[in-house]
């Protein structure tokens, strides 16, 4: 008997409580794991810096993910900022009009360099996007034709390279990564190896010409890791001779055991990137559903708190991190058009 | 004695005319499934073991933390310059800590607080922590501003992996987040024994943090506290119900063996498959919050049920059926019977069997993920309606970590999961003897 007044009473408590879902005092932001990380620090500086506002919620998953979470529609039960790796794209943005998001604040934080580094037992590794290009890709011109990469070792691609096995660990397609990757080092590759006028010629459609510079060979050399960098990390450990793609943060948090590898002859650094000499460096953002200002408590202090330069300027704990702080006027402009309620 | 004679005497007695029953095959076969069952319990033990050991042999040293004990000067010129703590109670709140944590191990180190590049150096070596460690006593007694005070605070996480030998010292300084002058600082307190480890409490009560030596499970361990006992209250009434009616009161035709079949397939569906329930349902649907442990707690019991109600059946129908005839044959209606005498009788398996499921829901991360549980919360959650993450949810954030300090609390968390899951089931071990009766 005791067992059936029990479960009649555990149901009532559940109602009861499903009935009781309180307003929401807390910030919520889910998106990008790579700006996890940054936004982690201001979140918990924020909390400790103002006593009465709770510490926002800071959900992983990928960009693409936390903007479909924020692209759901606006109100208590959906997040209020996504963080991303990338701008949004036209699709995700129609996406949110179409649930009703419509008047959504992007807000760039700073840069991120993303970096090549092999274990730290190996030789200086300097790289070219052409190189990468030549290593990884599906199809590349040989002798003037578009044949299914032959290469096996770094030498035959480039002389002055390791002799070893090529073998590459590159974000997953979920990533906001992955796509700056194709854009800055793929496709700029192709261009420089001159691959682009030989697609022109055998494939006639536009787009898919695009789509056939940044085709990833799919033979097992180019693996792709949908975990975070640390599992890269742990791939690299266990073949010494493997390249792996890194944020810029990641890498100097552990520069004992990785060697990076140089792009066109620059080393990453956070001057290099700021000064835009390192040529694979993506801006990183968060969009605010401008709705839920005044709304949701602390959503308009958490973003003025982001802005300000104690938390992104040069010096800022963030810079500290790893992130790449953007010149003094952009940082002075996203204030003002945070300010002034500028929206996409 | 030597004296009877058998009947068989006189007749030859053949050694080989014993039948040949295979005796020795037989045997030698035993001994073979012997071999293999020892063998596969030794591999089993093998990998039990090497499992152990690198969890404990990364994660010990995370019960453990670098602090430096000295004295600190609450200096009014930096805490409160134009003493007006009494009318501003915020300037007490915004003041700034670390300078004052940082001028006072500059003290300690003999190094001017006037070389601002040293300085800085210095100030790398304290957590950002302490800023809120020497608020909260300021603000706790304001009487402290213009004393001196012996203090603990925490080092940086890169101080406390370099103190523990978890950075590699041997590469270039340009390669490491601590430089040759820091480490000479480490050694210099080390040696004068400010600089020493202390035992963590903080990995146990401290919410999420991205700073490495201030990351603690308090936050995972309440949420996962609140997730069990929803599980509990929620699972095991409506399992024991269901799985009593189904055993003793449902005819047995079509629809109730389409039930039983539609029960033991969801005990193997994947929990993924319940995240996404759960979000459709509880979130989307119902409207509950996101990365609440009460949602986290519904969907745990939908995935649990399954166990129970498979379990508490077959404790069910263990029950000798002696015991039912006698109870009915008394005299005893039917539901007197179950609830006075098999019920009391199956308890044992019913408990062990909610317990394990249990166990398995604390173990639980992907449908958490899909319900926002997986996510930075630094705040105590208050209700099981407020966000709270779970103990594996913190391992799995703490593994995905580029800090160095991380990767001995992504063990140490391991630990502290697996002394949980441990007691669970000494509690079930305990519970079943006590209930335990033989027949």
């Amino acid at each position: 008997m005791n067992i059936l007044k029990l479960s009649a009473a555990a149901l009532v408590a559940s109602v009861a409580f499903a009935g009781a879902a309180a307003a929401r005092d807390q910030v919520q932001v889910a998106g990008s794991s790579t700006v996890l990380p940054y936004a982690k620090i201001v979140a918990e500086a924020f909390g400790e810096a103002f006593p009465k506002f709770k510490t926002p919620i800071v959900e992983s998953g990928g960009t693409g993910a936390g903007l479909k979470e924020f692209c759901k529609g606006v109100g208590e039960a959906t997040i209020d900022i996504a963080n991303a790796s990338r701008a949004i794209n036209k699709s995700e943005a129609e996406a949110c009009k179409a649930a009703g998001v419509t008047d959504v604040q992007e807000i760039r934080i700073g840069y991120d360099g993303i970096v090549f580094a092999t274990a730290s037992s190996n030789g200086e590794m300097k790289l070219e996007p052409k190189d990468i290009y030549k290593a990884l890709a599906a199809q590349v011109v040989v002798d003037g034709k578009l044949v299914a990469n032959p290469y096996k070792n770094w030498s035959e691609i480039n002389p002055t390279l390791p002799k070893g096995p090529i073998a590459a660990y590159i974000p997953g397609e979920k990533h906001g990564t992955r796509e700056v990757f194709e854009l800055n080092v793929l496709a700029a590759g192709c261009k420089d190896a001159g691959a682009t006028d030989v697609i022109a010629k055998e494939i006639a459609d536009k787009a898919a010409q695009g789509k056939a510079c940044v085709a990833v060979r799919k033979d097992g050399v180019a693996v792709d890791i949908d975990g975070d960098y640390t599992e890269t990390l742990a791939r690299i450990a266990a073949n010494k001779t493997g390249v792996g793609v890194f944020g810029l943060a990641f890498y100097e948090n552990n520069a004992d055991k990785l060697k990076v590898a140089t792009m066109r002859g620059i080393k990453p650094s956070a001057a290099t990137i700021a000064d835009g000499t390192y040529p694979v460096s993506r801006p990183l953002f968060f969009y605010v559903k401008k709705a839920h200002l005044g709304v949701v408590p602390g959503l308009k202090e958490y973003v003025e708190f982001f802005l300000s330069d104690d938390m992104i300027g040069p010096d800022s704990p963030l810079v500290e991190y790893g992130l790449v702080a953007a010149p003094d006027a952009q940082r002075e402009q996203a204030r003002k058009d945070f300010t002034a309620g500028k929206t996409m | 004695m030597t004296d009877v004679v058998s009947p068989a005497a006189g007749i030859p007695r053949a050694k080989s005319v014993r039948r040949d029953i295979g005796i020795k095959r037989r045997y030698a076969a035993e001994r073979r499934f012997r071999a293999y069952g020892i063998a596969a319990l030794s591999f089993g033990i093998i990998f039990l073991m090497l499992l152990l050991w690198s969890v404990v042999s990364k994660g010990y040293t995370a019960f453990q933390q670098t602090m430096i004990t000295m004295p600190v000067e609450f200096s009014q010129q930096i805490i409160d310059p134009q003493n007006e703590r009494a009318t501003n109670p915020q300037k007490l709140m915004t003041a700034n800590y670390p300078v004052v944590a940082r001028n006072a191990l500059a003290k300690l180190l003999n190094v001017s607080v006037d070389d601002r590049v040293a300085s800085r150096a210095i100030g790398q070596m304290l957590s950002d922590g302490v800023r809120v460690q020497l608020r909260d006593l300021v603000v706790a007694n304001p009487a402290i501003i213009g004393t001196t005070q012996t203090v603990r605070l925490l080092a940086s996480g890169d101080i406390d992996s370099a103190y523990k030998g978890q950075i590699d010292l041997d590469v270039g300084q340009e390669n490491r987040k601590i430089n040759d002058q820091q480490l000479g600082w480490m050694k210099q307190l080390s040696d004068s024994g400010a600089l020493a480890k202390h035992f963590n409490s903080g990995i146990f009560v401290n919410g999420a943090s991205s700073r490495p030596e201030a990351a603690g499970v308090g936050v995972a361990l309440i949420g996962s506290f609140y997730m069990m006992l929803i599980v509990l209250v929620l699972s095991l009434p409506i399992g024991v119900a269901a799985s009593i009616y189904l055993e003793e009161f449902a005819p047995k035709n079509k629809f109730t063996d389409l039930i039983e079949v539609n029960i033991n397939n969801l005990a193997a569906v994947p929990s993924i498959v319940y995240g996404l329930l759960g979000l459709a349902v509880f979130v989307n649907f119902m409207g509950l919050p996101r990365s609440a442990s009460f949602v986290g707690g519904l969907v745990l019991t939908l995935m649990t049920l399954p166990t129970i109600i498979i379990a508490t059946r077959a404790a069910l129908k263990a029950v000798p059926p002696s015991i039912r005839a006698a109870a009915l044959g008394l005299g005893a209606s039917k539901m007197q019977t179950i609830f006075h005498h098999v019920l009391p009788l199956a308890m044992p398996g019913i408990l062990t069997g909610t317990i394990i499921g249990l166990a398995h829901a604390l173990g639980e991360t992907a449908p958490l993920l899909l319900i926002g549980m997986v996510a930075f919360v630094a705040n105590y959650p208050t209700t099981p309606l407020d966000p709270s993450t779970a103990l594996p949810v913190q391992i799995y954030m703490w593994a995905n970590e580029a800090e160095r300090a991380f990767v001995e609390r992504t063990s140490g968390a391991i630990i502290i999961l697996l002394l949980f899951l441990i007691l669970m089931n000494v509690g079930a071990i305990l519970l079943r003897r006590r209930f335990e009766r033989r027949w």
